[in-house]
């Protein structure tokens, strides 16, 4: 290696940092398994992709551009509630439907972004729960298009693009889910890898240092806030598509709140972290409330407590694997630990 | 000859304080221009507000003749301006080499490319990964900043200023907190910047000023006390006795 020039031994790096990695295809594999797997648990599979879609929506924020919100509920509400409408009154086919909400809820994330430019992380923080409890009252009151505190029903979602109809098990639905996560991670990787993406670590990490480097941050955190919140919309629209329904409470402060303790326990800042934690808090979840139906949010939250406590980083698998081997007398291997820091 | 940067008549007030107090600079092009004076004398100050981190109370701010008194940091950095910290400002968590290649990317200006991998981008990497053994950091490009011995990190600290290709260099300090062992590098490295470009050095070690400098100013609070040749000022009584009598 030592022998190759620097510059080709830059190149390789930074390809050898954004390349796909062996988990990343088995997890992919794995979903895509799942779908034939387990024919009985087809809705929780797609709740799983939905909320791993919301999650990774706001990683790109959080953990990208480094602004904490306690609102984001807000996009993903305007997306189910303009999936939900667009269906009732203008096109009934999914993809477009899709396609329009999210463009929506990106708009919505355009003109609210520039309220998260100035003060502080709480200031920040205060902005976006604001701006979600605005919309949550003004889905209420608007009772004439949202149907109010009843919600909208009777949406009645067409074949996928004319072809693939909405099955009863839900396998349709979660494949579209996971078909879309997918296509948004794959985007998603692709904008974080680039000199853009660099460029938001960057502000994220030491805004004066970037100031320095010639970036002016305020347009590229409303770029990503923007796509943040078509994220969002999407995951929204995907919840109405599936369900034909929707209610305020995809506007509700606790859809906000969730959504942050999944990324947190998936961990911020890889874009992955919303996925995994999307699958360990729904998996719980429907777990515990068979287990305990009354407590298991007590449950949850002892695991994030100690999740933040003791830090990822010291129950990580390749971590934990490093413990083993070192407890077992064999030396750590150096690929694991490679992995784990270019992951 | 214009110069590369001037000041005319800077003043800065917090309240009542006046930390920078009429201070006119010229530097001409490509000289190595030392800003010295005691704690407090207010160099930081002045870079401060030549970097656009502050706003003057009152005074003009001149780059390549050009008044960039009110314009943005990133605008003064496009003009070919660049600072480096006293305290380090790095990116932790990315490697020197990625650190290098946002800088050079955005100079290149490539840095709003969203859809272009990192990795396509080969002029920027190999400038970066150029800079870098210039710097002595090729061996240690691809691991993380923070784990980086001192000198290292401030190695980079340069480096990341010099891939801005700037005509103007603000360096604060550049060999504060640097071991001793390390000390060399960094000082051969500060001596040896390209003659093209033109350097602010503000610093407290006497032995770099006077082997490094062409011209120095001396501050003394807020104000400029004295301007002159290394040799006018190492003989200056006055100088002696606000500054280099309490340093020695």
């Amino acid at each position: 290696m030592s022998r190759l020039p620097r510059q080709a031994l830059a190149s390789a790096f930074l390809h050898r940092k954004a390349r796909w990695k062996p988990l990343e295809f088995a997890f992919w594999i794995t979903a895509l398994g799942a779908a034939f797997a387990f024919p009985s648990q087809q809705l929780l599979l797609s709740e799983i992709a939905i909320l791993a879609l919301f999650a990774l929506s706001l990683d790109l924020i959080v953990g990208y551009a480094g602004i904490l919100s306690l609102g984001h509920a807000a996009f993903f509400g305007i997306g189910a509630y303009a999936a939900g409408l667009i269906s009732l009154h203008a096109v009934a086919e999914p993809v477009t439907g899709l396609i329009l909400s999210g463009a929506i809820a990106g708009l919505a994330g355009l003109a609210t972004s520039f309220l998260v430019l100035r003060g502080s992380d709480l200031t920040k923080l205060m902005t976006t729960f604001g701006v979600s409890m605005l919309l949550a009252e003004a889905a209420n009151q608007a009772a004439w298009l949202t149907g109010g505190a009843d919600g909208l029903s009777g949406i009645v979602i067409d074949p996928i693009v004319g072809l693939f109809e909405f099955d009863l098990f839900g396998r349709t639905g979660y494949l579209y889910c996971l078909g879309v996560l997918f296509a948004a991670m794959f985007i998603a990787r692709r904008i974080v890898n680039s000199p853009f993406g660099l460029s938001l670590k960057a502000i994220k990490r030491n805004s004066r240092r970037a100031a320095m480097l010639g970036i002016s941050p305020n347009r590229r955190i409303v770029a990503i806030y923007t796509l943040s919140a078509l994220y969002a919309g999407f995951s929204g629209a995907l919840l109405t598509q599936t369900t034909s329904f929707v209610s305020p409470d995809v506007l509700a402060f606790h859809r906000s709140a969730d959504v942050l303790l999944v990324l947190v326990l998936g961990g911020v800042g890889y874009l992955y972290g919303g996925v995994i934690g999307a699958v360990i808090f729904t998996v719980l979840r429907a777990w515990l409330s068979v287990v305990t139906p009354q407590y298991w949010m007590f449950w949850i939250g002892l695991i994030l407590v100690a999740l933040v406590l003791v830090g990822r980083d010291r129950i990580s698998p390749a971590r934990l694997l490093a413990g083993l081997r070192a407890r077992t007398g064999r030396p750590a291997s150096s690929p694991a630990q490679h992995q784990k820091e270019e992951a | 000859m214009t110069p590369a940067l001037e000041t005319r008549a800077l003043v800065k007030r917090f309240g009542g304080l006046v930390v920078t107090n009429d201070v006119s600079l010229s530097v001409a092009p490509g000289a190595r221009h030392a800003l010295i004076g005691p704690n407090g004398a207010g160099k930081t100050t002045i870079i401060n507000l030549l970097t656009g981190a502050l706003t003057p109370s009152s005074g003009r701010i001149l780059i390549g003749g050009e008044d960039m008194t009110d314009a943005t940091p990133f605008a003064r950095v496009k003009k070919g301006m660049a600072r480096t910290f006293q305290i380090n400002q790095l990116f932790d968590d990315l490697t020197p080499l990625e650190s290098m290649v946002l800088a050079v990317s955005e100079r290149l200006g490539h840095g709003t490319r969203f859809w272009r991998p990192l990795a396509s981008d080969r002029q920027a990497a190999a400038e970066a990964a150029d800079i870098l053994e210039r710097f002595r950091l090729a061996d240690v490009m691809c691991l993380p900043t923070r784990g980086l011995p001192y000198g290292k990190q401030r190695l980079l600290e340069i480096a990341l200023a010099i891939a801005l290709k700037p005509k103007v260099l603000l360096l604060d300090e550049p060999a504060a907190g640097v071991p001793e062992e390390d000390r060399h590098e960094v000082l051969t490295i500060v001596r040896d910047l390209p003659t093209d470009v033109t350097v602010v050095l503000i610093e407290h070690d006497m032995d770099l000023v006077f082997s490094f400098a062409d011209r120095i100013s001396v501050l003394a609070a807020g104000r400029l006390f004295a301007e002159g040749s290394v040799a006018d000022i190492s003989r200056n009584p006055d100088v002696k006795a606000i500054y280099l009598g309490d340093a020695a």
